[in-house]
């Protein structure tokens, strides 16, 4: 028999990438305080997907549970990586847009309500296409709206990523948690291959796309908050310190001038080393944050 | 030799993004960037029917600084200089009614997001978000955002500059496409052939590279038809214009939201789906 302190830490520490879109939201709120709204018993799936084929599923890949955490109102919205590649449809959108704007009434109402999007997703679902593109442009609507009463903290723990449109909605948020494990960007490594050739982004790659999509990279130029080890309480924590910081001073995607300025120095005649980079973007403080 | 073969590359980038360019110096008077803005981005005040607007616009830039963003993709210099843009108009207006907010003019032909490695380490994804953001605050403020879509209006391109508008306009032509990935690469990535691709769009309107189509998803404010798409002539001008007057006054006298998407007759129809999902969860929310 095992004994228990001979179990590595690394085991013990309760992984959150590997829960699956529905546990890891269910993870962040204050014990017995939630619940799942429109979830699988509802059976709200997409239409698109059985014309073409395609098995549909109940919740449509996003999963919305209201609660508290630390005792403030909060909504996670979370996306399934593992069902389509989490990728936005006209049902798992319009659920996003749904919480979202809910949350924004209450929070003008007097009782600011946080929102925790959990980002596992490529962007648009390509079957649902233009609708997917609209619904996006609709969730950065709606977070905008949010952001201005209480925070929108983006987690991204891996290992999917967030790329495409909704890393656009990263961008406008409050504040963005990553792991290690975890890439943000608007064009994944193969995309890019595939539209401008090996020589400019070499897919197989590995090394180049972690120093460039990485958590540790990301967090490190201050394009993102908060760098946190893959366990439920690290990544528990850092939401609850989010929620009750509360909106951010100056959200990222206003500070035009200081990024204009920054790009207008690049030297874009070869390809930027991202290492190079981050000491010259690094934060002014030792968290990585520019704000 | 050499010098031919970059001529006729030249020659091939302007005519991506010439229909841009073209209704900008339409609705202007003017064709050229401003001071210290990358060539790629066309900005002016100009007047529309009586009051003063501001109209932006991205084109090709074979000269920009970033290799994969000289074609008219929306590339880092683009999306922040958008952003500077209108956010200079937000503040330059702040303390006015809303009555008197400018309108703010995106005119769209924009090919894509840039594909380029540069882009990606430099953050791309923050320069499209600012410039979202900054359309997005101007229209939350009162701002009347109209978007007149008159090429093509992809992806990450359209979420950079357009998609955030009050009211959408598009000509009523083929050789404009709103869509969330040009055709080769969507039926690379869902397996498919292009024509499979094609017959599909025909069944399944959301899939469809046909404006028609898109206008059926009740996301459009107007379809306008007009003899000269590529080179317009005066009476499409006026009809342009009017149809942008027009779309300034309904904005004003709606809410600053994108409700307007949900709400039309078309998107009853073909957004069902959602708008059951959001009825229920308003439902459902009240009981936590």
């Amino acid at each position: 028999m095992i004994e228990a302190n001979a179990i590595p830490a690394f085991v013990n520490r309760g992984s959150f990438i590997e829960l699956n879109g529905r546990e890891r939201a269910q993870a962040l709120f204050d014990r017995g305080s939630w619940r799942e709204l429109v979830g699988p018993f509802d059976g709200v799936e997409s239409p698109w997907l059985p014309m073409q084929g395609v098995a549909p599923q109940f919740d449509d890949g996003c999963i919305v549970i209201k609660g508290k955490i630390s005792g403030k109102p909060a909504v996670a919205i979370s996306l399934e990586g593992a069902f389509q590649g989490g990728s936005i449809g006209e049902v798992s959108g319009a659920k996003m847009v749904a919480a979202l704007d809910l949350a924004t009434i209450d929070s003008r109402d007097g009782s600011p309500t946080a929102a925790i999007l959990l980002l596992e997703t490529g962007g648009v679902r390509l079957q649902e296409a233009n609708l997917g593109l609209a619904a996006i442009a609709e969730v950065i609507a709606s977070i905008l709206e949010l952001r201005q009463y209480a925070p929108v903290i983006i987690v991204i723990a891996g290992t999917v990523g967030c790329f495409g449109g909704m890393a656009l909605a990263a961008g406008v948020s409050s504040y963005i948690v990553m792991t290690r494990e975890a890439r943000l960007g608007l064009n994944g490594p193969e995309v890019i291959e595939q539209e401008s050739g090996k020589d400019e982004f070499d897919a197989s790659d590995r090394a180049l796309i972690w120093s460039i999509h990485g958590g540790e990279q990301r967090v490190g130029m201050g394009l993102a908050d908060d760098l946190v080890e893959d366990s439920v309480d690290g990544i528990g924590s850092a939401v609850q310190h989010f929620v009750t910081a509360g909106k951010p001073a100056q959200h990222r995607s206003e500070q035009v001038g200081l990024y204009r300025r920054r790009i207008a120095t690049l030297d874009a005649s070869s390809q930027i080393d991202p290492l190079a980079l981050r000491e010259q973007w690094k934060s002014l403080n030792s968290k990585g944050r520019t704000r | 030799m050499e010098e031919s073969q970059l001529e006729r590359e030249n020659a091939m980038s302007e005519r991506i993004g010439l229909r841009g360019k073209a209704w900008f110096q339409a609705l202007t008077g003017q064709n050229e960037a401003r001071k210290g803005d990358p060539a790629s981005v066309l900005t002016a005040d100009a007047m529309i029917g009586d009051e003063r607007a501001l109209f932006l616009c991205v084109i090709p830039n074979p000269g920009g600084r970033f290799p994969c963003a000289r074609d008219g993709q929306v590339g880092l210099e683009e999306g922040y200089t958008l952003a500077h843009r209108v956010r200079e108009a937000l503040n330059a207006d702040k303390d006015k009614p809303k009555s008197q907010k400018r309108a703010i003019i995106a005119i769209i032909d924009v090919k894509s997001q840039a594909y380029g490695r540069r882009e990606e380490t430099a953050g791309l994804f923050l320069a499209a978000a600012a410039s979202s953001d900054a359309y997005a605050s101007a229209r939350m403020a009162g701002h009347p955002v109209i978007s007149f879509v008159v090429g093509h209006a992809f992806s990450g391109g359209f979420l950079t500059h357009g998609y955030q508008a009050n009211r959408i306009l598009a000509l009523d032509d083929a050789g404009v496409t709103i869509h969330a990935m040009h055709k080769e690469a969507a039926a690379r990535i869902t397996r498919r052939s292009v024509e499979d691709l094609e017959r599909l769009g025909q069944q399944i309107p959301p899939m469809s590279y046909n404006v028609h189509d898109y206008a059926k998803l009740g996301l459009l404010h107007q379809l306008l038809h007009v003899e000269s798409p590529l080179e317009p002539n005066q009476s499409d001008v006026d009809k342009a214009k009017r149809a942008i007057i027009a779309a300034i006054v309904d904005a004003r006298k709606g809410p600053p939201d994108l409700g307007v998407r949900r709400e039309s007759r078309a998107a009853q129809k073909s957004r069902k789906a959602g708008i059951a999902a959001r009825a229920l969860m308003e439902h459902q929310w009240k009981k936590v």
